[in-house]
């Protein structure tokens, strides 16, 4: 365990520790380009130069050992020079096009410039011309002009997806980075390098020319593509409509979790948001002429009251569809009020096979919280199928189907969902996106998506993660737990006052439920907390 | 905070006299009378031109010489293809106190430009004329330097202009037809974009 001095403060790292990793235990900030955490060091953009005690050259702080009593400065007057010099070498040949790029207001350049450069440019000559928008795969932009050879991109093609599409080709100012011959960026990880990029060299064509990056708002949440749950950050901007075709959701990006998804997100995830904004139910719908099977818009009081009644009559018999989709409060919710209450039965569908997976992050099930409904004991103990459920509304043996997310089309076939539209039974749809289910439910509620009501998923590991509210429910879309709860308050299930809020719902449910037993929202974090193991709770069962 | 006390003026004797005020301000009306009747009468006969007569300025005939520096209606400047010089950075956009400004960038044909606003409003009903959109603007596309000062509608949507009228201030609404030759995003034109891109890259980057 060697001991070295850094700015004068005293620490402890393991061997074989560099010493800008010792500089960021002690909340030093060493300023760098190539090095990454998640890849393996280059040591070739010479940012992170420190001063350190009898060595007659300023060193790399990405590559150096820390050795015991080592004494390292990183603001002595030598090592802001050395910083403003590289700084300015980097930015011989880089163009001035701040206004036009994408980066601007993210970029290291910029940032750089303004906390260790602030020199008076002295390069006069002509820059060096390069290529500019080179669309270098489905989602990555390349301008090889803004690029200053750092090679995270090539670390990351070479060692984490190992497609080895990127290479670094001529040499001196002539270098650029670039494509193999014949080689495309189409690999399911390929917009991490985007994220990887410090400047402007890499940027996300989806997002090009869309916003500045200074009018995002950022909220921290949780990736629903699949169940791997990758800890993400949404990028969104709810007070200029004009941008970006009036959809909120702007970019996604990943975050840091060590135990998730280290620094790394899919592409699909990244690029799986579009349902957030468009096709979106925003108005409650009642069908009016049976024979038509006409729908118009009605108003929330009128369905809950029309729901509700249906659902209170005696002897009422009750099918629900429920959805991995749903985070775990609309879960307990669902399972609460008309579970418990209600009587209803239970049935959450499998996921669909097919869906592509590999031994990095992406899981073959494409829904975020099955593991959660799993846990919360949904579907109830006698599993029925979706299709045994709607089997009964055709049969008359249930007097309301209600059906959450899923399109019946897909699960029973369009013949069933047809004859469970006009049969006897009540159905009841509850969802996000319009599909072929909605136009033949008798009624439509509105649902909020997932980010737009907080609350929790639990990941294939068993580990419970913080959605995060990022925008208002969109058009009159209300939350699953809203709605359940007022249906509860009309079929006389005892209220609950301190449901208001998820984080409510969950100190109920971790009252409730044993794997969620001693967990809130604070002790889950941004980080996640894994749910109790079954073994645990079997134990905790058993005494 | 110190307190500054101010003596209130007192009246001297002669001016509590009253009447020799009065002559003294009507001193001044009567210079000023004969001044113009004279200096009209002058005019009439073609002599002391290079003097003015009157102090008022018969407006709207007899527009006020303006100071160069003076803020007024913006414009948009246009490059020699006939497309605006501006590259869609939207920092005005987002320096602009009152939000007036509203931009939609769009990816140019030309990887030398690469981006150009195919949406540039600004509302004039909300705008306060700080001028920061000039002070901001890397490319100096935009300027208050029309002279155009009587800005009046009937209604709060005419108010709003478009790259239209930005870019040719002689244009006065109602803009009846559309005569901008790239790809953009107009009232006129019903927000639809005008012409295909291959129409446009040829059309900018071979300007005949």
């Amino acid at each position: 365990m060697p001991e070295l001095s850094i700015d004068g403060r005293k620490v402890n790292v393991p061997e074989g520790t560099t010493v800008i990793e010792a500089a960021e235990q002690l909340g030093i900030f060493v300023p760098r380009y190539c090095y990454h955490p998640g890849l393996s060091t280059a040591g070739n953009c010479r940012m992170c130069m420190v001063d350190v005690e009898n060595s007659p050259k300023p060193q790399i702080a990405c590559n150096l050992p820390a050795t015991e009593g080592m004494v390292v400065e990183t603001e002595s007057e030598q090592a802001r020079k050395d910083r403003a010099a590289v700084l300015e070498f980097l930015l011989a040949n880089h163009p001035l096009d701040c206004p036009v790029c994408d980066q601007a207001g993210e970029c290291d350049l910029q940032n750089y410039y303004m906390s260790f450069g602030l020199y008076d440019p002295r390069f006069g000559e002509q820059k060096v011309k390069k290529q500019k928008a080179i669309e270098v795969g489905p989602h990555v932009m390349l301008d090889q002009e803004r690029c200053i050879l750092c090679s995270r991109c090539v670390r990351f093609t070479d060692e984490i997806t190992k497609t080895g599409e990127f290479g670094i080709f001529n040499r001196g100012d002539r270098a650029e980075v670039g494509l193999y011959p014949g080689e495309t960026l189409d690999n399911p990880y390929s917009a991490n390098v985007v994220d990887l990029c410090p400047v402007g060299a890499l940027t996300e064509r989806s997002f090009r020319f869309k916003a500045r990056v200074w009018y995002l708002s950022s909220t921290e949440s949780v990736c629903g593509g699949c169940s791997r749950g990758c800890n993400t950050e949404l990028h969104h901007v709810s007070n200029r409509p004009h941008l970006n075709d009036g959809e909120r959701l702007l970019r996604v990006k990943p975050r840091h979790n060590p135990d998730v998804n280290q620094w790394w997100m899919c592409d699909e995830g990244r690029y799986g948001h579009d349902w957030i904004d468009v096709d979106r139910l925003g108005e409650v719908r009642r069908r009016t002429d049976e024979a038509s099977r006409r729908q118009v818009e009605s108003t929330w009081e009128a369905a809950l009251d029309g729901v509700g009644t249906a659902l209170s009559a005696g002897g009422a018999r009750v099918g629900v569809i429920a959805s991995a989709e749903l985070t775990n409060e609309d879960l307990f919710c669902l399972r609460e009020v008309l579970g418990a209450h209600l009587g209803a039965r239970i049935a959450l569908p499998p996921a669909p096979a097919g869906g592509t997976s590999d031994d990095f992050l992406i899981r073959p099930d494409k829904t975020p919280n099955r593991k959660g409904a799993t846990l919360l004991g949904i579907p109830d103990a006698a599993t029925p199928s979706a299709e045994a459920l709607v089997d009964a509304a055709i049969a008359g043996e249930l007097d309301v189907l209600w059906v959450f997310g899923h399109d019946l089309v897909e699960l029973v076939g369009a013949e069933k969902t047809r004859a469970a539209a006009v049969g006897e039974c009540l159905l009841v749809y509850s969802g996000t996106n319009d599909h072929a289910t909605v136009s033949l439910a008798h009624w439509v509620l509105p649902s909020a998506a997932a980010v737009e009501q907080d609350g929790t998923f639990v990941n294939c590991d068993g580990r419970v993660q913080r959605v995060g509210r990022a925008l208002a429910p969109y058009g009159d879309s209300r939350e699953n737990r809203r709605f359940l709860l007022e249906i509860a308050a009309r079929t006389g299930t005892p209220a609950r006052e301190d449901w208001n809020g998820p984080a409510g719902v969950f100190a109920t449910m971790a009252e409730a439920v044993g794997s969620f037993a001693g967990m809130s929202y604070e002790s889950i974090g941004d980080q996640g907390a894994h749910s109790a193991p079954s073994e645990a709770l079997a134990e905790a069962e058993q005494s | 905070m110190a307190v500054k006390v101010v003596q209130r003026p007192q009246l001297t004797f002669w001016e509590k006299l009253y009447i020799p005020q009065i002559l003294c301000g009507l001193r001044i009306t009567f210079r000023h009378f004969f001044r113009n009747l004279f200096l009209h009468i002058a005019h009439r006969f073609g002599r002391k031109t290079d003097v003015r007569a009157g102090v008022t300025y018969q407006y709207p005939e007899e527009l006020r010489p303006l100071f160069s520096r003076l803020r007024t209606r913006h414009r948009l400047m246009v490059r020699g293809n006939g497309a605006p010089r501006c590259v869609g950075c939207m920092l005005c956009e987002t320096v602009c106190p009152a939000k007036c400004i509203t931009i939609v960038p769009a990816e140019h044909p030309d990887p030398d430009v690469e981006k150009f606003p195919v949406r540039f409003d600004i509302n004039l009903g909300v705008c306060v004329y700080c001028g920061y959109c000039v002070e901001v603007c890397p490319e100096d596309a935009i300027r208050m330097d029309t002279g155009i000062l009587d800005i009046a509608a009937t209604s709060r949507e005419a108010m709003k202009l478009d790259l239209h009228e930005l870019m040719n201030p002689e244009l006065r609404k109602p803009v009846a037809a559309c005569g901008l030759d790239f790809p953009h995003q107009c009232g006129v034109h019903g927000g639809e974009l005008r012409g295909s891109w291959e129409e446009t890259l040829a059309a900018l980057t071979h300007p005949e």
